[in-house]
């Protein structure tokens, strides 16, 4: 919302400078946005030019000698055709900024000739598009003065960001009432208009609604015969100008100059172009109409028209068609001040794309009570700038205001915002804002205005009060301590997530936040793109459905750093994936990827490592201590959990595991993955990755005590002893180390796999585990009997579960 | 020369010419072993009067201490020259590279470390953290938060929509954190102090938009929390989380459906400088966030009467705050995991903030 000071000052008397009008607009909740103070113009000044020579060494050039009304004429050289002796101009002095050129002038020389300054041109001066010669003014315009003074230009333009509950503010009337509630000056009150009317107004107006009144619920018209519709005054114009509208007509002007001067959108017919009465309906399905802005919108039975014999006149409340608008040859003119709908006129001015200060205004909320005295100021204008004879306005299904009346006890203010502020105040507030407050007392009703339907309740009343009285003067007090130290704070999965971020990042990943929508191909590849998670109107076709797995995203982030040339990277997130639309279908998951060589200990080549052909790629055995690393963090218990061979069809099928916690609870799965999907996903590369379930891990036991268990230390030396055993090819060395540790879960206390090796010497199909197991004696130094029935245990249950014998 | 001193220089001369331990050791025992040249010198001891082991005697004792001593000085000196070979065989280039830790290369990504940031400072207050689905309800984000059906505030969101289910209800993704409002006074009574950070979504983008984006929310009930308390718990928020002594915040007046008295704040800084913000001086103004009374609508969604219970809310975004605190200068940076930002914005593993260690290092 743009207007300019003087237009303010039309309905504000104030003595505040622009300053502090600005300050307290924006502390009334009125944020400005922008204020031109139009200080560029300030430097130009009215000059005569006193003698207009040919200058020698151009022929379309002449030397003027200009008065600026300060000491001695000024040399000037110009190419403007009309430049003459006696023309009185504009003129800028050298260091001036020109705006219409971009240029700071300087003195010049131009062929030969000095040249200190110049007259300008209304383009130069940003006026209008008019280049063909300098500005013209009276014989009475008075040298030596402001220009900008003089031709108005210096009027500030102060832009409000205007919030959408406030449609009293829409008009600059709206906007003085509201500075002058806060006391910034005094609202001045308009005359009433007062003009003889002749007659009826011929045209009718119908409202064929179908019961749907509300959609309409006023509508009023006034013929104004004989007007002579030529361009609008000066002062219209440049208002219109300095807020950004292009002056058509006075007509038009005139409904304009109401849309912002009162809020109030008018719309004007040519009364010859209109036939038969006006109906208000809504459109026919596939009707078309040529609107003012030329172009043609089909439109539907959701719009509601203004429409005559001919068909639609008018998109009712957003704006008026080509065919009956008004223009220099209008002599009869009808004047239509009507209500729509705001919630339908919101609708119909989105489907079909139209923006236009009257919508701006309609889906806000335009003030019913002013529908007929819009009617009648806007007529005093068209008599004023037009002439004509006004007819009797028809004003037909206005049924009145009747205002909400809110019970309000004056502690409200109080109790919401912590203020001060006396009853009297409060009541003295509401009433310069137009409120009615009736009753004495702590509790009394207040009458909302028809200018205000965004006030319903109470804590609406609370806000004006505040915002008048001063949001400043409400002074900071402290929330109320819970007078104890705070205890924990965070859920579990709050405190799961926290530690798989930095148990992930304390491994060398980098932590992504990487979309939650991806392509719609890559979702179906892990198990995504239902229907319901498909979004109907993504920002672009990559972005198209939500996410199934953190993996697509990670891998397509890791290929795109490989692309600049950083192939080596370890990317993790800890976000949401998402199953199904319901709030449970979001599941919190960590996930990671990594490339190239970067592996735990690091990326790359390395002096150490060259023996061995520079860095390792990474593999699923660098995934699977990332994914139980997470399970660590988390703080599960690692007894518990099981690694089952296999994954996803994204995953590799051999080099991939799931990790498992009891038989039912899947904490999620590791793995190289599959090259056809790594080929649907054009990414390449060494690459593994996991995904765990950080919601699937079950809450921990409550503990009794914090004490940690007893230690008790075995006086006895530990022993280790390794054993080798020759193996199926398919046995899991996993199942080798159960059953080693299940030997004597008293004495031995580690059993680790130290060595597999697959050779011709062992056999077809065949593979060697190494494993070292850790005897820990607990009440007696072992003999060597007590080693050799415990080395029988060991490879008779190795041998019983997995059919591995003690290599030779 | 006696024979004494002959045997004596002849033993000297043996230490002094031994090259390594095993020379000196066979030194030695030709000397003082079982039958060693001194030792069978010491077997004539017996043999003697006692005058002449006065004077012989002493003087054979006195050779063979000198010889021990000479003997072990000897090998004490080889043994060092052993060692101090061994040690200059064994040195490495100690120039040469290792590998850095793992937790020094990783990194947390800045979005975490603001919540966790924010999180330290809220606890402080009291407040606990409410979470929420990122697909959620028309009812959630819009109805129950008293954005009327078809209202232009509906409008402004540019909200993502899901297809509609079978009874024509369409799911969003959720353009604020403030569903969790609504979610939160359904399943617990006041008090309540939560804040709210989580991803939110709106159909726009260029530098300063982008369609997934992060807040961060705040809501209080009691029945008696007002504006007053509001305005404290911002200005301590801004005072802990821009790590300043001091800061000025303008409320103005503003408007959100949910809200009511609403306001738009702004905090004073120093723009001067460019791209880096300082807080805590200057004369310009920056909006930061939004904020205000809850509204009775919503307290009312909520389960709860706006005549017993009251309270603020606030939202702003994270990733903004992110931005003004650490310099970020394009928001499309947090999202395309470049491990060039992510090393160069991200942060340390072992950088956690907290009140009592200072927020950022």
């Amino acid at each position: 919302m743009k207007f300019t000071l003087s237009w303010l000052k039309d309905h504000l008397d104030t003595d505040a400078s622009l300053d502090e009008i600005c300050e307290k607009l924006t502390a009334i909740g009125l944020e400005v946005e922008d204020v031109d103070d139009k200080a560029a113009f300030k430097p130009f000044v009215i000059a005569k030019v006193v003698s207009a020579e040919q200058h020698p060494n151009a022929d379309k050039l002449r030397v003027l000698m200009v008065d600026t009304g300060k000491g001695d004429p000024i040399q000037v050289v110009c190419g403007a055709p009309n430049a003459r002796a006696g023309l009185i101009g504009a003129f800028a002095a050298p260091g001036t900024y020109v705006p219409g050129i971009d240029v700071t002038l300087s003195v010049g020389n131009i062929r030969g000739v000095e040249s200190r300054g110049m007259m300008c041109s209304e383009k130069e001066l940003e006026i209008s598009d008019n280049h063909d010669g300098i500005i013209e003014l009276p014989a009475d315009a008075p040298v030596g003065a402001s220009y900008a003074g003089y031709a108005g230009l210096d009027d500030p333009v102060i832009e409000i960001n205007l919030t959408p509950n406030r449609p009293d503010c829409t008009s600059i009337y709206g906007i003085a009432r509201d500075l002058a509630a806060s006391g910034l000056g005094t609202l001045k009150t308009p005359k009433a208009a007062s003009f003889k009317v002749e007659g009826e107004t011929p045209v009718k107006v119908k409202l064929e609604l179908g019961g749907d009144d509300h959609l309409c619920p006023g509508f009023a018209l006034r013929l104004v015969r004989g007007v002579r519709n030529g361009p609008s005054p000066r002062w219209m114009q440049q208002r219109l100008i300095a807020i950004g509208l292009r002056p058509i007509n006075a007509l038009v002007d005139i409904t304009n100059y109401m849309t912002f001067d009162q809020g109030r959108p008018l719309h004007v017919f040519d009364a010859a172009k209109v036939k038969g009465d006006l109906v208000v309906r809504r459109a026919g399905e596939g009707e078309k109409v040529l609107a003012l802005d030329t172009r043609e919108y089909t439109l539907n039975p959701a719009n509601v028209v203004i429409s005559d014999d001919n068909g639609v006149e008018s998109i009712g409340g957003i704006m008026g068609g080509e065919h009956s608008g008004c223009d220099e040859n209008t002599v009869d003119v009808l004047i239509e001040s009507a209500l729509w709908d705001p919630m339908n006129i919101a609708k119909t001015g989105r489907s079909h794309g139209i923006i236009t200060d009257a919508r701006y205004r309609f889906e806000r909320g335009v003030d019913p009570e002013y529908m007929v005295p819009g009617l009648e100021r806007a007529t005093e204008l068209v008599l004023e700038l037009c002439g004509g004879v006004p007819a009797k306005a028809d004003v037909v299904g206005y049924k009145g205001y009747t205002p909400k009346v809110v019970d309000f006890p004056f502690s409200e203010v109080k109790r919401l915002t912590g203020l001060d502020v006396s009853e009297a105040e409060s009541a003295n507030i509401l009433t310069r804002l137009g409120f009615t407050v009736t009753g004495s007392g702590e509790r009394v009703s207040v009458a909302v205005p028809s200018w205000r339907p965004d006030v319903d309740g109470k804590a609406d009343l609370v806000e004006e009060v505040m915002r008048i009285h001063g949001v400043d003067n409400i002074k900071p007090a402290a929330l109320e301590s819970h007078a104890a130290v705070n205890g924990r704070i965070l859920t579990t999965l709050q405190i799961r997530t926290r530690l798989a971020k930095r148990a992930l990042a304390a491994r060398g990943m980098l932590e992504a936040v990487t979309w939650s929508f991806i392509p719609k191909a890559h979702a179906e590849l892990f198990g995504g793109g239902a229907p319901s998670l498909a979004l109907s109107n993504p920002i672009a076709s990559d972005m198209s459905d939500m996410r199934p797995s953190l993996l697509p995203g990670l891998l397509a982030a890791a290929q795109r750093n490989a692309d600049k040339g950083y192939g080596d990277v370890a990317l993790f997130e800890v976000s949401g994936t998402y199953e199904n639309d319901r709030p449970e279908g979001q599941r919190r998951v960590a996930g990671g990827v990594r490339r190239g060589t970067a592996t735990l200990a690091g990326s790359g080549r390395l002096w150490s490592n060259a023996a061995k052909g520079g860095g390792k790629p990474v593999d699923v055995y660098d995934a699977k201590a990332d994914a139980l690393a997470v399970i660590e963090a988390c703080g599960l218990p690692m007894g518990n959990v099981q690694i089952e061979p296999g994954a996803p069809g994204w995953y590799h099928p051999g080099r991939s595991g799931t990790i498992k916690m009891g038989p039912k609870i899947v904490l999620g799965y590791f793995g190289e993955f599959h090259p056809k999907t790594l080929g649907a996903l054009d990414v390449s590369g060494a690459l593994c990755g996991f995904e765990i379930f950080i919601d699937a891990m079950p809450e921990p036991k409550k503990k009794a005590t914090r004490t940690k268990p007893a230690l008790d230390l075995s006086p006895f030396q530990a022993v280790k002893r390794d054993f080798a055993f020759v193996v199926d090819k398919t046995v899991e060395a996993g199942a080798i180390v159960r059953a080693a540790t299940g030997a004597d879960r008293k004495l031995i206390s580690a059993v680790n796999v130290f060595d597999v090796f697959e050779g011709a010497s062992l056999g077809e199909g065949k593979k060697s585990v190494a494993i070292e197991v850790v005897i820990q004696p607990v009440d007696k130094t072992l003999t060597d009997e007590d080693f050799e029935a415990l080395t029988a245990r060991i490879v008779g249950n190795v041998l019983k579960t997995t059919g591995g014998t003690l290599r030779a | 020369m006696t024979e004494l001193e002959t045997l004596e220089s002849g033993l000297l001369a043996d230490v002094a010419a031994a090259s390594d331990e095993a020379a000196i050791e066979a030194v030695r025992v030709a000397a003082l072993g079982k039958k060693g040249s001194v030792s069978e010198l010491l077997k004539t001891l017996g043999t003697m009067s006692p005058e002449e082991r006065q004077t012989r005697g002493a003087a054979i004792n006195a050779l063979k201490t000198r010889v021990t001593d000479a003997i072990n000085a000897r090998k004490t000196a080889l043994r060092d020259a052993a060692i101090d070979a061994r040690l200059k065989a064994e040195t490495v280039d100690v120039s040469l590279p290792v590998r850095s830790s793992p937790a020094e290369r990783g990194r947390i990504h800045p979005i975490s470390q603001i919540v966790d940031e924010i999180t330290a400072i809220f606890a402080d207050m009291g407040f606990s953290i409410a979470e929420g689905p990122d697909v959620e309800t028309d009812y959630y984000n819009f109805t129950a938060l008293n954005f009327p059906e078809g209202h232009p505030a509906r409008e402004m969101h540019d909200t993502f929509f899901f297809p509609a289910d079978e009874n024509g209800d369409r799911k969003v993704l959720r353009t604020h954190t403030s569903p969790v409002q609504v979610r939160t006074m359904e399943a617990q009574k006041p008090p309540i102090r939560i804040i709210i950070p989580g991803k939110t979504y709106r159909q726009d983008s260029d530098a300063t938009h982008s369609p997934m984006f992060h807040q961060v929310e705040g809501l209080v009930v009691d029945r008696k929390a007002n504006v007053a308390n509001m305005r404290w718990v911002l200005e301590e928020f801004c005072k802990a989380f821009f790590e300043v002594d001091s800061v000025t915040m303008r409320f103005r007046p503003s408007f959100f459906p949910f809200t009511e008295p609403s306001f738009e704040v702004d905090i004073q800084c120093d723009r001067s400088s460019g791209p880096i913000v300082k807080f805590g001086e200057g004369t310009d103004w920056m909006e930061i966030l939004g904020c205000g009374m809850v509204h009775p609508n919503v307290l009312r969604a909520g389960g709860l009467d706006p005549d017993e219970y009251q309270g603020f809310a606030w939202g702003m975004g994270l990733d903004r705050i992110a931005m003004l605190k650490y310099g970020m200068p394009d928001l499309r940076d947090f999202f395309n995991a470049d491990v060039r930002w992510l090393s160069h914005y991200g942060f340390r593993p072992l950088d956690m903030p907290t009140l009592f260690g200072g927020l950022s290092a």
